[in-house]
Order: C-alpha cells, then structure tokens, then sequence
C-alpha cells in the first residue's frame, strides 16, 4: 500500500484516505474578464501531463480534509515532497537545481 | 398517527465479538461538527468546558464531554451528558460554525486485546500504541466508509460513523473479530 505524506496530520497515511486534485499551482488570472479565449482556455484546460517529476495537488479527504501539494514522480509513482497549501513551488529534494526551470 | 416521534437507536440490540474483541453499540450522544479558525479556539475552549486540542491526532476531555481533532480547524465534539453543546459553542461570540450531527452519528464500542487487530480488518491506520497512544483520533476509513476512530483505553476503541452505515461496520467488525487474536 502506497503511504502518502499529510503535512497537516504530520506523517504518512493510507493512499486509500486520499484523492489526487490536479495540478498544483495554477493560478487563475487576476484580470480573468479581461484575457482573450485562447489564454482562458490555456488556464482552464490545458495541463501539462507531465512524465517524471509533476507538481500535483492531493487531497486528505478521508482524514484530515485538507487540500496540499506534492512533488510526485508519475513514472515511478515515488513521491518526493508534500508541504502545505499555499506555500510556493518547492524544489526537487535533492535535485541541484529546479526540474524545467518553473517558478511560478 | 403517533403523537411524538421516538428516538429510535439504529444498532439497539446489537452485540458481537468474540472472547478476545467486545463489541456493543454505544448509547446515544449529543454531538457536533465544530469549525473555527485559531483565533476562536481559546474562547470556544472556555465556553465548552475542554481545551480544544490544537495536534494532529489528539483529543481532550472534560466531564461528559470530548473534542476530537479531525483537522486544522475541525472538531467532533461529543457530550454523553446533558448536551447544551451549541448553545455553548453560541455563547462564546466568537465566529465559528457548530452543527449539531447528535443524529447523524452512532458509535461503536470495541473492546478486549484483540480490538485493534479487528478494526485493522478493514482501517488502514497504524494502532500500535506508539503510532496511536490512549486518546489519540482520527477520521479515517473502515472498509468502504469513512469513521472518526478513538482510542479510550489500551485495548478499548469508540468508532463513530454515520447511522446508515451503523450496520455495515457492526457487520464488518463482527466478522472481522472472528480473525483477530
């Protein structure tokens, strides 16, 4: 059984409590009335589907309820990191520098 | 047609287990589902007789009364006494939200050496007494639904779970201690 990391219950539950919620960090866009269909359309559909390391959000939904993020290699299916909701994109443990060069 | 409505306890009459693992449904109880930001905790506390407890996996008590943590700004507060548990929560003033589940819920009470391994039929938590020590809690999953779980003794649990699914985890417990040492 797959253990998933809660940062808010502190330690590792059953991947049976959680439910994956998507990509983590997308932003929706200040001036959301104003932006064109096309830039709509990217920040509402279209996802990046990443093979390897992906920055995802999860859900503790039968525990704790809260949302977070997670740093979650897709291949392997190893997770890497969770920290809390809110906190900007953390880097890659262990990796000498940012995986693509994201920061947002 | 009746005049009053009666109180009808959904697992009256239950009873199970084996040697090793007693299981009998608890009595009813006034309850409810408390949110609140952490400015709100320490009046909440005041009014509600208990300290609300702030860790993951803790809970407190005082008299009839328990809080159970189940997330960072969410409480089961259960009352086997007289109840007043919204009331309570109102008169503190502080902005909060408290529903009133007494209904909603029922519980199970397990008990003997072999009740962690039952509940461990079909809850993937770890229950050892390092991982899960006296008065720790949890919302977390038996079987197909999801419980609020709570250590009251060594070898001693109260499953709270929605009364629809009351019959489920009574079933589910039963034959579940049948496998347990």
């Amino acid at each position: 059984m797959l253990l998933i990391h809660c940062p808010y219950c502190g330690e590792s539950r059953s991947e049976l409590e959680f439910r994956w919620a998507g990509e983590a960090h997308i932003a929706r866009p200040e001036n959301i009335a104003e932006i064109s269909d096309e830039a709509f359309a990217e920040y509402f559909f279209i996802r990046d589907n990443t093979k390897g390391i992906a920055w995802e959000r999860w859900r503790h939904i039968h525990g704790c309820g809260r949302f977070f993020n997670t740093i979650r290699d897709t291949v392997s299916d190893k997770f890497l990191l969770s920290y809390k909701a809110g906190l900007a994109r953390q880097p890659v443990p262990g990796a000498s520098e940012p995986v693509e060069g994201d920061a947002a | 047609m009746a005049e009053l409505a009666t109180r009808a306890v959904p697992l009256a009459g239950a009873h199970g287990g084996t040697a090793s693992v007693r299981l009998k449904p608890a009595s009813s109880a006034h309850r409810i589902s408390l949110r609140a930001g952490e400015d709100a905790v320490s009046t909440l506390s005041t009014t509600l007789g208990l300290s609300l407890p702030t860790q993951p996996k803790t809970s407190a008590s005082s008299g009839s009364r328990t809080a159970l943590w189940l997330g960072p700004d969410e409480w089961l507060v259960i009352d086997e006494g007289e109840g007043g548990l919204v009331e309570a929560a109102r008169s503190s003033g502080a902005v909060h939200s408290a529903t009133d589940v007494s209904h909603r819920n029922t519980a199970i009470l397990i008990e003997g050496p072999g009740s962690s391994d039952a509940l461990n039929g079909g809850c993937p938590l770890d229950l050892s007494l390092k991982a899960f020590p006296v008065g720790s809690c949890a919302r977390t999953l038996f079987g197909k639904i999801e419980v609020v779980l709570l250590r009251t003794g060594e070898q001693s649990f109260r499953l709270e779970c929605w009364r629809s699914f009351s019959e489920y985890a009574f079933g589910l417990l039963r034959e579940a201690a049948l496998d347990a040492e």
